[in-house]
């Protein structure tokens, strides 16, 4: 389990005087104008329970990065505190710092950062090794990591004759080789192609399935998060402004950032079926197909074209939770408010614009 | 006591390689440039030195090359660990710096002076000033080496618990090690013509082939020897960029 509290970060000389006015509730702007340091963080409290995947959103400088590397101390914060397992981490030094990091974190990075003069086995070794752990022993590990991610038989290759896929494969592997609880990615399926990211971040999700990891991903693509499945940490200006799921942020955004952050994302890889279902109506009489409440609407959306308008929803129980009507389901694509009078009705041609002027794109 | 002790393995090595039928040498150093870079530089190495040999400058070849192979080596083992440290802190780095600049700016002749009555004349002397002369690339390309590799690499090895001490051992010098091969070669280049200045306090080999020349007047031997050292500077050249082109990660 990971715990941080008001972690502060400043990158500048005058640090010290940046950090007494950052206390002091100065804007940032005016702490750069003055001193010429950069918040990169400011007050963090942050909670990564055992086993969850945590994804940590926000734009570039916004001090995700930052915040990630605070974890395992590759950037000591200024101010605050870190347990990780119960062990204070603003602690350590030297051999216990190198210790903690071998025996807690993996780490997976955006351009990879693999070794050009080692072969894909010698990298994924690369923790064992500096471990101290015996030849024999960590070659068994890294086969064990490479078979888990697909790259078996790839052992003597360079990471220059991999595809830019196959090479995040392999930092995956060389960060799961050394058994560490938890995974620390930074933005790591950013540099793929769209096609390979989906493939690698379902691959991760079922991953962690298996492995029960503790996993703190950073992105910018709030998409990813989505497909990634876990909480959510929003960041903006070295600051946290939202933390939930993808569904609870989309339905009630804090600010104007986070809602901007909403407004290109796939709303139906987000919405539960649970939600948009009209809890008053009883379940239709006659056997029909049935929704399940956990399904996403991109999941249920085949089955409502097919099936008949209104459809039962119900738990994994059976117990049955609503109705979710074709109407309902259009209504919360086209980002109406949920269980609200659709627009349609009024002929003013003023609701019509306002109704183009929202909808999403078809593309 | 260096000063013996130098002396020692540059009588040594070019008393047992000029005991090396130069056939066999030949024939050994095209084999080794054929290994390293391919059949074109071999038998240019080959062609190369067989015209030396014909020119009846073998003995003084000989002697220069092992001058230029102690001197290069000294600058190496002086060098290298300079530039680790130079790259590794800042205030080593400025230290540094501006006695490179020096070291490179001031007239090559000069150095000759200082080493005249610490060590004599003759070959000691010649590789203490090619040494001091010839050291500032591969100081300077072994520092810029680390200093250029990713910071994603370093922060790497960081995050999988290295300590220093790996670190600059599994991830900092093999990244390097191309950059610090050219350094290596920019020395032997200067090396080899420091040498030849060298010839000045009594260094032999084909710089004094030059110096003689040219106390004679006699144009035509200065240039065969020139054309000697042009010879043995394309064949060191070609193949020790060869090896370090080779050294370069796909």
């Amino acid at each position: 389990m990971i715990v941080t509290e008001g972690i502060r970060c400043v990158f500048g000389a005058r640090d010290r005087e940046a950090l007494a006015m950052l206390r002091a509730g100065e804007s940032r702007a005016a702490i750069m104008e003055r001193t010429g340091t950069v918040v990169a963080l400011n007050d963090v409290a942050l909670r990564v329970d055992e086993g969850e995947l945590l994804v940590v959103m926000g734009l570039s400088g916004s001090g995700k990065s930052t915040l990630l590397r605070c974890l395992n101390r590759l950037v000591t914060p200024c101010a605050g505190a870190i347990r990780v397992a119960g062990q204070d981490v603003m602690a350590m030094r030297g051999q216990s710092l190198r210790d903690f990091r071998r025996r807690h974190f993996g780490m997976v990075f955006q351009h990879f950062a693999l070794f050009a003069h080692r072969t894909v086995l010698e990298n994924v070794e690369f923790g064992l090794e500096v471990q101290g752990v015996a030849r024999p022993e960590r070659r068994r590990a890294a086969e064990q990591a490479l078979d888990l991610v697909g790259l078996a038989g790839w052992e003597d290759k360079r990471p220059g004759q991999l595809s830019g896929g196959m090479k995040q494969r392999a930092g995956l592997a060389r960060a799961l080789a050394a058994d560490a609880s938890i995974l620390l990615m930074d933005e790591a399926f950013s540099a793929l192609d769209p096609l390979i990211r989906h493939d690698m971040q379902a691959e991760l999700v079922a991953l962690q399935r298996r492995l029960r990891k503790t996993i703190v991903f950073v992105s910018h693509d709030l998409d990813e998060a989505v497909a990634l499945g876990g909480r959510i940490v929003l960041m903006m200006d070295g600051a946290i402004v939202q933390d939930g799921t993808a569904e609870s942020i989309l339905a009630a955004p804090k600010t104007p950032y986070v809602r901007r952050f909403l407004e290109h994302i796939d709303v139906s890889a987000v919405l539960r079926v649970r939600t948009l279902a009209d809890r008053s109506a009883p379940p239709p009489a006659g056997s029909c197909p049935v929704l399940r409440g956990e399904m996403t609407l991109r999941e249920a959306l085949p089955l409502l074209a097919d099936g008949p308008d209104g459809m039962p929803v119900q738990d994994e129980a059976g117990c049955h939770l609503g109705v979710l009507t074709r109407r309902a389901a259009l209504a919360a694509l086209a980002r109406q408010p949920l269980r609200e009078e659709p627009a349609w009705p009024s002929h003013s041609p003023a609701s019509r614009s306002t109704i183009y002027a929202t909808a999403p794109s078809i593309g | 006591m260096l000063s013996h002790l130098v002396a020692a393995w540059v009588t040594g090595l070019t008393g047992a390689l000029q005991a090396v039928p130069p056939a066999l040498f030949i024939v050994a150093a095209a084999l080794l440039a054929w290994r390293a870079a391919g059949w074109r530089l071999g038998l240019l190495t080959l062609a190369g030195l067989a015209f030396l040999w014909d020119l009846g400058l073998w003995v003084p070849m000989v002697t220069t090359l092992v001058l230029v192979v102690v001197s290069t080596i000294a600058a190496v083992l002086l060098g290298l660990p300079l530039g680790i440290a130079a790259a590794l802190s800042v205030r080593t780095w400025r230290l540094v710096a501006p006695c490179l600049d020096v070291m490179q700016t001031m007239p090559s002749f000069v150095y000759l002076i200082p080493a005249i009555p610490f060590f004599g004349l003759g070959a000691v002397s010649a590789c203490f000033a090619t040494v001091v002369f010839s050291a500032p690339p591969t100081i300077r390309l072994t520092a810029l080496g680390i200093l250029q590799v990713p910071h994603e690499l370093t922060e790497a090895a960081d995050a999988f618990g290295c300590t220093p001490w790996q670190k600059l051992v599994k991830v900092q010098l093999p990244q390097a090690l191309p950059t610090i091969m050219a350094g290596v070669n920019q020395t032997i280049m200067l090396a080899l013509s420091m040498v030849v200045i060298a010839a000045m306090i009594g260094a032999g080999g084909l710089g004094r082939e030059v110096w003689s020349a040219i106390q004679r007047l006699e144009a035509g031997r200065g240039f065969q020897a020139g054309i000697a050292i042009a010879v043995l500077a394309v064949i060191l050249d070609r193949v020790t960029n060869a090896m370090a082109r080779r050294l370069r990660p796909a």
